[in-house]
């Protein structure tokens, strides 16, 4: 047989090699477009139907543009009606769960990235030990420990209150936070540790002056995940607390649930963008730097 | 006063024992590679004069003072690693002068030795630079300058060079060496390169699970090899040990090569033993550099062998031929010069002058 193939047949399977990566590209384009405008299609409803009048809802047609954009809904979801009793809106539960999701997010990440350094940094007997009960710990159900922390928070003399939640939402937080960093800090070498030891920085000194300002990766993805799974939670929240006291999400399904009249499904839609903004927020601005290896090349070649 | 001096040193992690009983000293200005293959306990040795790893017996004193419960930065030593691990977040200027800081050195002192230290190492115009935007060499004259604002007394380095590419480590092995004439400070330098250890060491400790095999300058280790560890470790291609007997008759020691008659024997004259043979035969390893394997008579002490020529490596300035010798395989390094054919017997020197000779069952040099 000839190993020699003519030019023009050359040719010929160029261009059929050609058409058939057109066509997949053609192919993959459509899938992802499909799955795309799936996972889009119910913000869109979501944010038309906020902006539509109840008797324009009430015509039935779904996915229409609203014919005037209307507001209101979404005045009435942030700041209420301006009557008395009865009148539940978002504002005060949204600051609620800003003062929730702060602290809990600042305390669960920095002593996650604490226990990190010391599970990775300065090794002890037992260690590996401690890491894997800490592994533990984000495997347990949550409803499996509302009774206990419930005695808890009563004993401590912080139950219904923003505090509380604080307390929980940084207690579990830190198994997933430890993880987290301390993956990161087992990549980062031991010979950095060593060095500055040998230049007289402690415990501390290394911790805050090295190692820290090279965390900046994981330290987005930890506030990324804690932030979402705080502000998103509604167990805790609900268990935890009730009246004035309770975080948005609890807030949002009250007034989604326990609306006495008409259902206003344009307050509702507005209600629940708002309750989910702030996380996107939190993707929108972090996701910029969370670029990977900000650290590579630095320590080697 | 030894400006180093380890004592009855044993350090073993868990079960596995990783040093076992150093004892090692240096005198001021000495340049001491401490040579072995990885797992050898090298690193850990250096680690623990450093401070950074705990001993399990035994002492470390630097300049007659005991520091074995002394902190890594009370020791006045200094140490340049591997991946020479600058702080990545801080620029070249912040990473030289942090020792320095963290000491409470004054505004005016840092500022002199960075000043100093940095025209010295040629890195005056990367202070403002971050660590990732250096070149490796660059990284490596950084790593070393951050040592040396220090002023310790003993240098330490870690397998420095081990990351670069083979042309700049030639380069940078060159510069540690003139970096040491300049200031004669005492080193501690661990490397598994044996061409490294030859170059820069003033003195050569080889170790092997954890013992020092031998502790000497560079020639001593390179000619009287004191035990066969040594001798296979050291140079390239390594030592041919031929297994034989030696056999004492008369007044004549004679080497019988394994697998050979009795007559092919070679005369073991003017050979420094270290005690005086008593048994009338030993088994024994004949040792004889590659290089020390003659293609034409060169002096005296040349002996004549017949050997039958197997495999030819040619490596450019020289080949590297395997012979056969008795069923023994043995290689001698040549000029390429020399025309040599494959599969032909062939007239050789070994020149008797150069050999050394082990017991075969201690391994040791006798």
């Amino acid at each position: 047989m000839s190993a020699n193939i003519s030019a023009s047949s050359y040719k010929q399977l160029e261009q059929k090699s050609k058409v058939t990566n057109m066509l997949l590209r053609w192919f993959l384009y459509s899938v992802l477009i499909l799955f795309a405008s799936y996972f889009i299609f119910p913000l869109y409803v979501m944010i038309v139907t906020s902006l539509k009048t109840m008797p324009e809802i009430r015509q039935g047609n779904l996915i229409t543009w609203p014919s005037q954009l209307n507001f209101k809904p979404w005045a009435v979801a942030w700041g209420g009606r301006g009557y008395g009793a009865g009148d539940t809106f978002l504002r005060p539960y949204f600051w609620n769960s800003i003062k929730m999701v702060v602290p809990a997010v600042v305390a669960s990440t920095f002593i996650g990235a604490m226990t990190g350094y010391v599970l990775t940094k300065w090794r002890f007997k037992g260690d590996s030990w401690i890491f894997l009960f800490l592994l533990f710990g984000c495997f347990i159900p949550f409803q499996a420990i509302l009774l206990p922390m419930a005695r808890t928070l009563g004993a401590l003399g912080i139950s219904n209150s923003i505090l509380g939640l604080v307390v929980v939402h940084t207690v579990y937080g830190i198994p997933f936070t430890t993880l987290f960093f301390r993956n990161y800090y087992v990549s980062i070498p031991n010979e950095l540790i060593k060095a500055a030891r040998i230049d007289g920085a402690g415990f501390f000194k290394i911790f805050f002056k090295i190692l820290l300002p090279i965390s900046a990766p994981i330290i987005v993805v930890t506030v990324i995940w804690q932030f979402t799974q705080i502000w998103n939670d509604f167990l805790f929240g609900s268990t935890f607390s009730f009246g004035k006291a309770a975080p948005i999400q609890v807030a949002l399904n009250n007034m989604v649930l326990s609306s006495t009249s008409v259902k206003e499904y344009n307050v509702d839609m507005a209600s629940a963008i708002i309750a989910g903004i702030p996380t996107l927020i939190v993707y929108v601005l972090a996701g910029k730097y969370f670029i990977r290896g900000l650290t590579s090349g630095a320590v080697k070649g | 006063m030894k400006t180093l001096k380890i004592e009855d040193l044993s350090k073993n992690f868990g079960t596995t024992e990783v040093l076992k009983k150093i004892n090692l000293d240096i005198d001021e200005g000495n340049f001491l590679v401490l040579l072995g293959p990885s797992g050898c306990g090298k690193s850990t040795l250096l680690n623990i004069i450093a401070g950074l790893e705990t001993i399990n017996e035994g002492n470390v004193y630097i300049d007659d003072y005991n520091v074995s419960n002394v902190e890594p930065k009370d020791r006045n030593i200094a140490m340049v690693f591997q991946s020479y691990a600058l702080y990545p977040s801080m620029n070249v200027k912040e990473n030289m002068i942090f020792g320095l800081k963290q000491a409470k050195t004054s505004k005016e002192k840092i500022e002199e030795q960075l000043k100093k230290v940095s025209t010295f190492l040629h890195v005056g115009e990367l202070l403002n630079r971050k660590p990732s935007q250096l070149s490796g060499g660059q990284r490596q004259r950084v790593a070393i300058g951050r040592a040396l604002v220090r002023e310790p007394r003993i240098f330490l380095f870690d397998e420095p060079l081990s990351n670069l590419d083979a042309k700049l480590r030639v380069e940078m092995r060159r510069e540690i060496k003139k970096l040491h004439q300049a200031l004669k400070t005492t080193v501690v330098y661990v490397t598994h390169d044996q061409t490294e250890a030859m170059s820069l060491g003033t003195k050569i400790a080889i170790m092997n699970h954890g013992v020092i095999q031998q502790n000497d300058t560079p020639e001593i280790i390179y000619n009287k090899p004191s035990n066969t560890f040594v001798a296979d470790f050291i140079g390239s291609p390594s030592m041919n040990l031929i297994s034989g007997q030696l056999v004492k008759k008369a007044n004549n020691t004679l080497f019988i090569p394994k697998g050979s008659n009795q007559s092919n024997n070679i005369p073991i004259k003017n050979y420094n033993f270290a005690k005086p043979l008593d048994e009338t035969s030993k088994d024994v390893y004949f040792g004889i550099r590659p290089e020390h394997i003659h293609y034409k008579k060169t002096n005296d002490t040349d002996f004549e062998v017949n050997l039958m020529t197997d495999l030819k490596e040619y490596v450019g300035h020289e080949q590297i031929i395997t012979f056969n010798y008795f069923e023994q395989e043995i290689l001698g390094k040549f000029p390429s010069t020399e025309k040599i054919e494959t599969n032909k017997e062939i007239k050789l020197f070994f020149d008797l002058s150069q050999i050394s000779i082990f017991d075969k069952n201690t391994n040791q040099r006798i």
